[in-house]
């Protein structure tokens, strides 16, 4: 555990910059600059000359004028008020925050392969094709199905592109079911994807084992025959637990017309262990920023990759990788059953590679023991925090497991207290809050790549800050204190919305009388 | 470990996987490879690939070879960055909060309106989300979207697939022969059904479109406009918010990332301050903690869908946070001045090119007008077989657009990068000079 040391607290007037905290543009200054243009001996025609009739910009935009050093430091300065994975543990439920490889980092710079123009001729992108099909074809191996769409940017996007597919499947078939069934544990791009699709959303309770309501499905599908579009799934569910009915409500669904989703995000708990397409689902989407170690950036880029049955096939986006009687990588847009594109060009390639290079090194048996250890991990962890807490369901649980802060309300003490507190013994918090149907929900997610000591340290962790939650609950309701900010106001953040610069001229302007 | 969590077999921990679904045998995946390995077989793919950079390229159509700085990585690679999920502890993360804050400057500078959020995926997806945005703000659900033909085809194709469950078609009106939208079309295929007008600024045959005139046509029937924007064409031409666009969305790739086959880059979205409890995505606003001392923090988030679900703006959950960082990192490398100098030396070369092409017998112009990097021409020949022979003799000729319309299997779309030497270009049309004899 790291040593506390107290910020010193200044008081400053609300609303002026404290220093020590200022915006790039704060630090702009006339005249200075980082930038050099090339020369290229090309005529130097003026503007009026290239642009005879146009409207032209009336002011320049206010970008911060600033020498080299000083915008390095400026962004060294805010990594700084920052925590990676490679920072420390950072156990966020349903988000798989494992460590990235760093030969992935080399691969996915590599001139032939971030310097490539998606419009090249096929002949000088052959490397590129082969690395997609080959990815494609270990990814649809993973989700035990047929053919691999690499096109979508996140899970959430390869949430949308599936349904467009069960859309597409359906229109084919001449019928036009609106409704897609999710459980009540569903992460929140679920419903708002269905929406997306134009389908509506039907919420299915979870039974008393936290899984899926068997019942309640069947019921459902039975008062909605021939209205069933598909049905949305990740296994192990949100709340960490196996859904062990999955032959049963696949059955229920596809024998009423639909087809099944499994929202992938979860796969890290089941990688050679248990296969979606085994299980009865017809499409999947892995988020390769979660289960294929690509790093997340601060929310991203990922990637989405889509995989399916292959009565889908005929409708995946163009263009599908094929191959030409010369061995030749080729890519067909000529695929008249397809719903079209889910984004410009080919999906996030620079992503993909390293998820090519992940599943490259560890092979078969390596992505079985990604499974075993991040079970094995969860499951350690939780064995160390349960007394802790309300446990809602007394079930294995497999890569992540949800407990309730609920007993500590008695002290006055939140799930969100908790959190906040644990950023000040140095590690990242757990998700909190979700699932939605467990009450001052803590989601904790360890993942494979912490060691014993590690986890061990972050037990000892949460332990001391439940302690503080009886012993000295106020100290919980003030964290953090040792971050470079106490707890922030969101709802006046949110009441009056500051969202970019406000510049000294802006006000200028607006004290101007109209 | 085991022993610890009362097992005693990793098997046992699978316990729970009932004997039906559980995969019992191997997966057909390669043998695990040490880290050397790794590298030769990527090495190896990646060798059989030839980077645009490699060749003399003239390649654009909405992914542009702009130069690199190396500050741009230096900072993205920081692990802080690089290796953090979205900012939901704002605490402890500070650094990126504020980072996409000042991106959101940057974008609302950029475009000349109010609000940005912290990124979408790419230019078309964008585009896709502003015309749901438009949709579902009009009153006009199942209104229709009228999409200039100077709009990159692929960003229609994504338009059109992703809204394919929530109205009508979109309507393209085709281009007016010379790479721009005609006024009359448009005004002609704009009526109370509109929900909005997209128009591409330049248009993807990189002419420079009227958008005061597109404002006009779609606020007079009571419809949004939308306009997808070349980022670095700002730094010279009137923002779309100067003009009366409701939003501006657009590929960011050329601000400070590389082309990576065509991902990742980023998609910006910026919008008009009456709009910004129905944008998608993250935002980010400022605020303070208890003792009044500055933060920052994500925003608004009752438009997300973590809280409101199947009523949310958008499914988008995670962005491309990095993407975007490299962006804002671009876009202070060149800051105030910098901007509108590489402006200017786009637009200078792509005369010259033009210029010295349209001087070339056969050669005749495409996009009518002033163009900013980019433009098209007609060829006496297919332009397929003209990029084929110039891919021989080290040149990305630029792209042949009977990929999108049979058509136009004449004409060639080429693109100037601020690196392309007088010397390149006039090698380059005498190789094409050559070519056509
Ligand atoms: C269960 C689940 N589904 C879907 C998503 C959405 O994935 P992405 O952020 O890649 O769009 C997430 C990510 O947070 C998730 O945890």
């Amino acid at each position: 555990m790291r040593t506390l040391t107290e910020t010193p607290r200044r008081a400053t007037k609300p609303g002026a910059p404290p220093p020590g905290i200022r915006t790039i543009y704060e630090k702009s200054r006339p005249g200075r600059r980082a930038y050099s243009l090339p020369q290229t001996g090309v005529p130097e025609v003026s503007l009026d000359e290239l642009f005879p009739g146009v409207a032209r910009r009336r002011r320049p935009a206010r970008l911060p004028q600033i020498a080299e050093v000083d915008l390095v430091r400026h962004f060294t300065e805010l990594s700084g008020r920052d925590y990676g994975v490679e920072t420390g543990i950072y156990p966020l439920g349903s988000c798989t925050m494992k460590y990235n490889p760093k030969v992935n980092e080399l691969v996915a710079a590599l001139p032939g392969v971030r310097g490539l123009h998606p419009y090249e001729p096929e002949e000088l992108v052959q490397g590129a094709l082969e690395l997609m099909d080959t990815l494609s074809r270990w990814l649809a191996e993973i989700a035990g199905l047929a053919r691999t769409t690499l096109q979508p940017a996140a899970g959430a996007h390869g949430e949308l592109t599936g349904l467009l597919l069960v859309r597409a499947y359906h229109e084919d078939r001449g019928a036009e079911p609106h409704i897609a069934l999710i459980p009540d544990t569903a992460h929140g791009t679920n419903p708002a994807s269905v929406v997306m699709a134009g389908y509506e959303p039907a919420t299915m309770p979870s039974d008393a084992r936290g899984g899926i309501d068997v019942a309640a499905v069947r019921r459902f599908v039975n008062e909605h025959a021939g209205d069933i579009a598909c049905l949305m799934l990740t296994n192990p569910n949100t709340l960490g637990l196996f859904e062990t009915d999955i032959v049963e409500v696949a059955r229920i669904v596809h024998e009423a017309g639909g087809l099944l989703y499994y929202d992938g995000a979860n796969s890290n708990a089941v990688l050679g262990r248990s296969r979606p397409g085994d299980m009865g689902f017809d499409i999947v989407h892995f988020n390769t920023h979660k289960t294929f170690s690509t790093p997340h950036g601060g929310g991203g880029p990922g990637a989405g990759p889509v995989v399916v049955r292959d009565i889908l096939e005929p409708y995946l986006p163009v263009p599908v990788l094929k191959k030409t009687a010369a061995h030749q990588y080729t890519l067909d847009y000529d695929r008249p059953r397809s719903i079209g594109k889910v984004r410009s060009f080919y999906g996030n390639f620079g992503v993909l590679v390293r998820a090519y290079a992940y599943i490259r090194a560890l092979g078969a048996e390596g992505l079985r023991e990604v499974s075993d250890a991040a079970v094995l991990n969860a499951t350690y962890v939780m064995a160390g925090v349960r007394d802790l807490f309300d446990v809602p369901y007394e079930r294995p649980v497999m890569h992540e497991f949800v407990v309730s802060a609920e007993p500590l309300r008695a002290h006055g003490v939140r799930a969100l207290d908790v959190a906040k507190r644990l950023l000040d013994y140095g590690v990242h918090p757990p998700t909190t809050y979700f699932p939605l149907i467990v009450k001052e929900a803590l989601m904790i997610e360890p993942t494979e790549t912490e060691s014993r000591d590690d986890l061990d340290a972050f037990v000892a962790a949460v332990r001391a800050v439940v302690g503080e939650a009886r012993s000295d609950p106020e100290l919980l309701r003030t964290a953090p204190h040792t971050m470079p900010v106490g707890r922030l106001d969101e709802v006046a953040a949110a009441r009056n919305p500051v969202l970019s610069q406000r510049f000294p001229d802006d006000e200028v302007a607006a004290a101007r009388p109209t | 470990m085991l022993a610890a969590v009362g097992v005693s077999s990793l098997d046992d921990l699978f316990e729970t996987i009932p004997a039906e679904v559980r995969f019992d045998g191997r997966l057909d995946l390669p043998e695990p490879a040490a880290e050397a390995d790794v590298w030769r077989e990527l090495s190896g793919l990646a060798a059989r690939n030839r980077p645009a950079d490699e060749l003399v390229s003239f390649l654009g159509g909405g992914i542009y070879d702009t130069f690199v700085p190396a500050v741009v990585e230096a900072v993205t690679s920081r692990s802080e960055f690089l290796t953090s999920y979205t900012p939901y502890q704002a605490e402890r993360s500070q650094g990126v909060l504020q980072a996409i804050f000042e991106y959101q400057t940057a974008i609302c500078e950029l475009t000349g309106l109010d609000v940005s959020n912290a990124s979408m995926y790419d230019g078309a997806t964008a585009l896709a989300e502003a015309a749901i945005l438009a949709a579902a703000h009009g009153g006009r659900p199942g209104g229709r979207i009228v999409v200039s033909g100077g709009v990159h085809p692929e960003y229609v194709q994504v338009l059109a697939t992703e809204t394919h469950g929530l109205g009508p078609a979109p309507v393209v009106i085709a281009d007016d022969g010379g790479g721009l939208t005609s006024a009359a079309a448009l005004r002609a295929a704009v009526d109370a059904q509109t929900a909005a007008v997209v128009i591409s600024q330049p248009s993807f045959f990189g002419g420079i479109e009227d958008l005061a005139a597109a404002a006009r046509i779609a606020h007079d029937a009571g419809a949004l406009l939308i306009v997808v924007a070349d980022p670095l064409a700002l730094g010279v031409l009137a923002s779309p918010g100067q003009e009366g666009a409701d939003i501006a969305v657009g590929e960011g790739q050329s601000l400070g990332n590389y082309q990576n086959f065509g991902g990742p880059g980023f998609g910006f979205f910026a919008a008009r301050k009456e709009l910004t409890r129905r944008l998608p995505g993250r935002i980010v606003g400022e605020t303070v903690d208890g003792e009044g001392r500055r933060g920052f923090v994500l925003t608004l988030q009752t438009r997300e869908q973590h809280i409101r679900r199947e009523r949310a703006t958008s499914n988008i959950c995670s962005n491309h946070a990095l993407n975007a960082l490299a962006g804002l990192v671009y876009l202070s490398w060149l800051g105030k001045d910098g901007l509108p100098a590489l402006a200017l030396q786009l637009a200078r070369s792509a005369a010259y090119l033009r210029e010295r092409l349209l001087g070339v017998p056969g050669v005749e112009p495409y996009t009518r007008g002033p163009v900013f990097r980019e433009f098209a021409v007609t060829l006496p020949v297919a332009a397929g077989d003209l990029v084929a022979a110039l891919a021989q003799r080290g040149y990305l000729a630029g792209l042949d657009l009977g990929r999108f319309w049979p058509e136009r299997g004449n004409t060639l779309l080429l693109a100037v990068s601020e690196s392309r030497t007088r010397a390149e270009i006039d090698a380059f049309v005498e190789e094409v000079s050559a070519h056509l004899d």
